[in-house]
């Protein structure tokens, strides 16, 4: 066998291969590029964009903790009008799948995102962001709330015919319930998870290492909690999952897959080494081989419990 | 901007806790600039996870110097390479120092291990300029004077050289001084920016600074490094990008 297959399809969209880039984690692709050939990535995720310009949280946006990172960036962006007229010619020239992510204060802000961005051929998907830990409105404000999550969804699915992801929050207790109102209101897909709330102090100071208190936890350490949020989907809710937290390498990617992703996403990873999704892919298609599995996206949902 | 995996030629150890790194690298010492930066991964494990940001201290042939203090697990790694060690270095980042023009000295200012970028400064601007280099620290133990010359001293508490901070120290020899004909380049902790920022406005003095911040990628996609501008109230610059190094005017600080 020397052909693999590791296209995989998430609800109506297809990829070439399971490995998305996260969003918050290459801006809008103009830097990553200089590590790696976005013509051969699965798809990227913009960092979130809002109807305005944002500016973010006041430093210390970032600290590290034990295999992980607290973030507190605040949904800095350029704003949609910028972000069409100065990054999307730029993503533009890449034959790569672009997914928006969109984050808002009010329904009518998501809505109204959607719009003016389906406008663009060069925008493939969104991903709806109600699930960011940062903000004093919106995010996890809407994250929490089942009817939210249901509401937005079905609003933005009646601006748009393009796909639409919704990217789901770990800081609830049952997040089927949340994948399940996506469906029910027509989602296209999930992603899961974002960060989950976290804090650190300072002993000397007393002082919150993050001058927004809380910050969103990533990297390897929460891997565990995103695979068990991915699992309980899959038990719970048919509908696409494309899976995120803490991958750090090929076997990582596998792991998702097989408690039930269709695709995944790579975020912290990136900040560490900008050249891994490259690697990650060509170690899938030798995992492949090795292993004699023609097609990569039989192992969603794999697992044998 | 690349990444590269390049071998420690030997850690050497400096008084008070101080060391060099220094990594064979023709990739790096032919391409950075004073005042630019590397991000650095200490190890392949989880733990420390992040790079650790640190400029170039000085650079010798095909071979470039880092200085730094054990402050954390990250450091205490880097402190104990071995020769031939590889280190996976991501670089060169950021803007520089801009060394080149019009004037006739250049005053150096470091605060602590603010000094790290300035050993390849002064070898860089070289014969061409006059050099003043002011150093300052809480004690004596905090002065750090590898690789400068024409060292003024200055601590708080009056163990060593000048009683005050440097950047008093600074403001006590500027009347020897033709302030259209200095440019001074600084590095040190915020409160000393802070200082310097008020000195260079007040006496018209031509100024660029070395800006640090808790940052996680060095290139731009994190977003974790914002600086405050002074022409741009509606968005932060970012310290890896549109940095590490400032004109003090353009910062607020």
């Amino acid at each position: 066998m020397n052909n693999v297959d590791l296209s995989v399809k998430v609800g109506p969209m297809t990829f070439r291969n399971p490995i998305l880039l996260a969003s918050g984690t290459v801006g809008y692709g103009n830097e990553i590029s200089e590590f790696i050939d976005l013509n051969k990535i699965g798809g990227i995720v913009t960092k979130s964009l809002s109807l305005k310009p944002r500016k973010g949280n006041p430093p210390q946006r970032i600290v590290e903790t034990p295999s992980g990172m607290l973030n507190a960036i605040g949904l800095a962006n350029v704003g949609v009008e910028e972000y069409i007229k100065e990054k999307i010619p730029f993503i533009e020239k890449y034959d790569v799948p672009l997914i928006c992510n969109i984050a808002a204060s009010t329904i009518e802000e998501y809505v109204e995102c959607t719009r003016i961005l389906t406008e663009q051929a060069a925008v493939d998907a969104f991903e709806i962001n109600v699930s960011c830990p940062n903000v004093k409105e919106g995010g996890l404000q809407f994250g929490n709330n089942v009817a939210a999550v249901g509401k937005i969804t079905e609003k933005v699915k009646s601006v748009t015919n393009k796909p639409v992801i919704i990217k789901l929050s770990p800081n609830v207790s049952y997040i089927s319930e949340f994948a399940q109102a996506v469906k029910d209101s027509g989602g296209d897909a999930v992603s899961a998870i974002n960060t989950l709330v976290g804090t650190a102090f300072n002993i000397f100071t007393r002082k919150p290492k993050i001058r927004n208190v809380n910050g969103g936890l990533s990297g390897p350490a929460i891997k565990p909690v995103a695979i068990a949020k991915v699992l309980e989907i899959h038990q719970k809710v048919d509908i696409p999952i494309i899976g995120a937290g803490g991958i750090m390498d090929w076997k990582d990617v596998l792991e998702f897959m097989i408690a039930g992703s269709s695709a995944v996403q790579i975020g912290t990873l990136n900040f560490i080494d900008p050249a891994a999704p490259m690697k990650i892919i060509k170690e899938l298609e030798e995992y492949c081989l090795d292993a004699g599995l023609s097609k990569l996206s039989a192992l969603t949902g794999s697992y044998i419990i | 901007m690349f990444i590269i995996n390049a071998p420690v030629v030997k850690t050497i150890e400096l008084e008070n806790q101080i060391f060099l790194l220094k990594i064979h690298s023709p990739e790096i010492a032919s391409l950075i600039n004073p005042g630019q930066f590397l991000n650095i991964r200490v190890s392949d494990s989880v733990h420390p996870l992040l790079r650790r940001p640190f400029s170039v201290c000085d650079v010798e042939g095909d071979e470039f110097y880092l200085m730094f203090n054990i402050y954390g697990e990250g450091t205490r790694i880097l402190a104990h390479k071995h020769p031939g060690e590889l280190v996976d270095i991501l670089g060169p980042l950021g803007h520089g120092f801009n060394y080149s023009g019009d004037y006739d000295t250049a005053v150096i200012i470091a605060g602590g291990l603010g000094a790290a970028p300035f050993p390849y400064l002064t070898r860089k601007i070289g014969g061409n300029k006059k050099i003043l280099t002011f150093v300052g620290g809480r004690t004596h133990i905090d002065i750090i004077k590898y690789g400068m010359k024409n060292i003024s001293v200055s601590t708080d508490d009056g163990s060593s050289g000048f009683t005050g901070t440097v950047v008093q120290l600074l403001e006590s020899k500027l009347g020897d001084l033709n302030k259209k004909k200095i440019k001074v380049f600084g590095c040190g902790p915020n409160a000393m920016l802070s200082a310097l920022k008020t000195v260079c406005i007040k006496q018209d003095i031509e100024c660029e600074v070395s800006t640090e911040c808790a940052m996680a990628c060095g290139f731009g996609i994190c977003q974790g490094c914002p600086i405050e501008s002074t022409q741009r109230k509606d968005r932060y610059m970012l310290v890896c990008k549109d940095g590490p190094v400032f004109n003090i005017r353009d910062i607020e600080i």
